[in-house]
């Protein structure tokens, strides 16, 4: 299966949507541009950025979600990073946690890394692969309206964990970097959430 | 289904009390999620741990999913443990990078295989790497030789990774646990 489409989302402009009047969201993102991304659209106590740890993000959003059934926590990533963590689908899939949202942004390259094509670029559908594992809903974004949709669901509890793929375009934006010290990214979280830093 | 792998398998824990003694131990400790890939040396305590409703218990595909799973309970305020067996600990080492980078508590508690009486060889290579790879990447390792050590040991290992910040690993030997009959 080829995608149909070519990818056209700003991912910047995407990102800032679904970011957009964000509330009590808890955030993790995933390596690389996925964290620039979040920092750019404005850096929050209740972002936990992910510097390395390819294909942890998702689980550490579930963790997270089991943790606080009380907050809705959306984990916003790329598609490398995703699909290190393919796995992982299937534990979250399982576990089902209905305040569990994952946007992963997918520009069909590994970024970082001078920009080869990945396996979604080769038709590998993460939106299906979700659904396969037991997703409660689980969608491709080709356009803003559908980020915009996307944006009021995650704010709201499901029966299950969700996942959206947006659609972006490639292209090396300039680095908005949040901090790279994870002590410090973890204590000021649990500090935001009213919990004791050790 | 026949499954006469597994009922075999569990057998020989049959009788063994330190599988409920551990359990108590670590709700003691205010464990309140649990991530496995099953061992039958974990058999009793992940039953356990499944049928306790105040305990989140995940089923994970591969073992590093544990670490970035109790790494966002932490985040939460939730205490995590993560259950796996030695040959299990290869697939996490990239990933505690993340605990250790972030000084998160992680509590391991692995089921040795390939040390002792182990009839089958593909056991072995990761059952003598298991220790110097997790030292190697940062992890504190404390091995378990008799049961009388096992309760005192995983209460020390639970306080120094959830108040002290450290990431442990508990070492449960095969000698303790018993060698899988077949």
């Amino acid at each position: 299966v080829v995608t149909p489409v070519p990818p056209s989302l700003d991912r910047r402009a995407a990102v800032a949507a679904l970011l957009e009047d964000r509330g009590d969201l808890l955030v993790v993102t995933g390596l690389g541009s996925p964290s620039y991304d979040v920092h750019a659209a404005g850096d929050s106590d209740a972002n936990y950025y992910l510097w390395g740890a390819m294909g942890s993000a998702a689980l550490v959003g579930l963790g997270l979600a089991q943790a606080r059934p009380d907050h809705m926590v959306l984990v916003i990533t790329g598609d490398g990073e995703q699909l290190m963590g393919l796995g992982g689908l299937a534990t979250i899939g399982v576990a089902r946690p209905g305040n569990l949202a994952i946007a992963v942004i997918d520009n069909e390259r590994f970024g970082e890394t001078g920009m080869q094509e990945s396996h979604t670029g080769y038709g590998v559908d993460l939106a299906n692969v979700a659904l396969a594992c037991g997703f409660v809903a689980a969608r491709t974004i080709h356009d803003m309206g559908g980020v915009k949709q996307a944006r009021v669901e995650l704010h709201e509890k499901a029966s299950g964990p969700r996942l959206f793929v947006l659609k972006t375009t490639a292209e090396n934006l300039p680095r908005s970097l949040p901090p790279r010290d994870a002590v410090h990214l973890k204590n000021r979280f649990r500090m935001h959430l009213g919990l004791p830093v050790n | 289904m026949g499954n006469d792998d597994q009922s075999i398998g569990s057998t020989h824990i049959v009788g063994a009390t330190w599988p409920l003694q551990l359990y108590r131990e670590l709700k003691a400790a205010q464990v309140r999620q649990v991530s496995y890939v099953p061992d039958a040396g974990h058999a009793q305590l992940i039953d356990l741990f499944r049928a306790d409703p105040e305990v989140v218990a995940n089923v994970l595909t591969s073992e590093e999913e544990g670490i970035a799973i109790s790494a966002g309970a932490w985040l939460g305020g939730m205490r995590s443990v993560l259950l796996l067996q030695s040959s299990g600990v290869g697939n996490c080492i990239n990933m505690l990078a993340l605990a250790t980078v972030s000084r998160f508590p992680l509590l391991m508690l692995v089921t040795m295989r390939g040390e002792w009486a182990e009839f089958n060889p593909w056991q072995v290579p990761m059952g003598l790497a298991t220790e110097p790879a997790l030292n190697a990447i940062g992890v504190r390792t404390i091995r378990v030789e008799r049961p009388a050590d096992l309760l005192e040991t995983v209460a020390s290992a639970a306080t120094l990774s959830y108040e002290a910040d450290q990431q442990i690993a508990v070492l449960i030997s095969q000698r303790l646990i018993g060698a899988k009959k077949w």
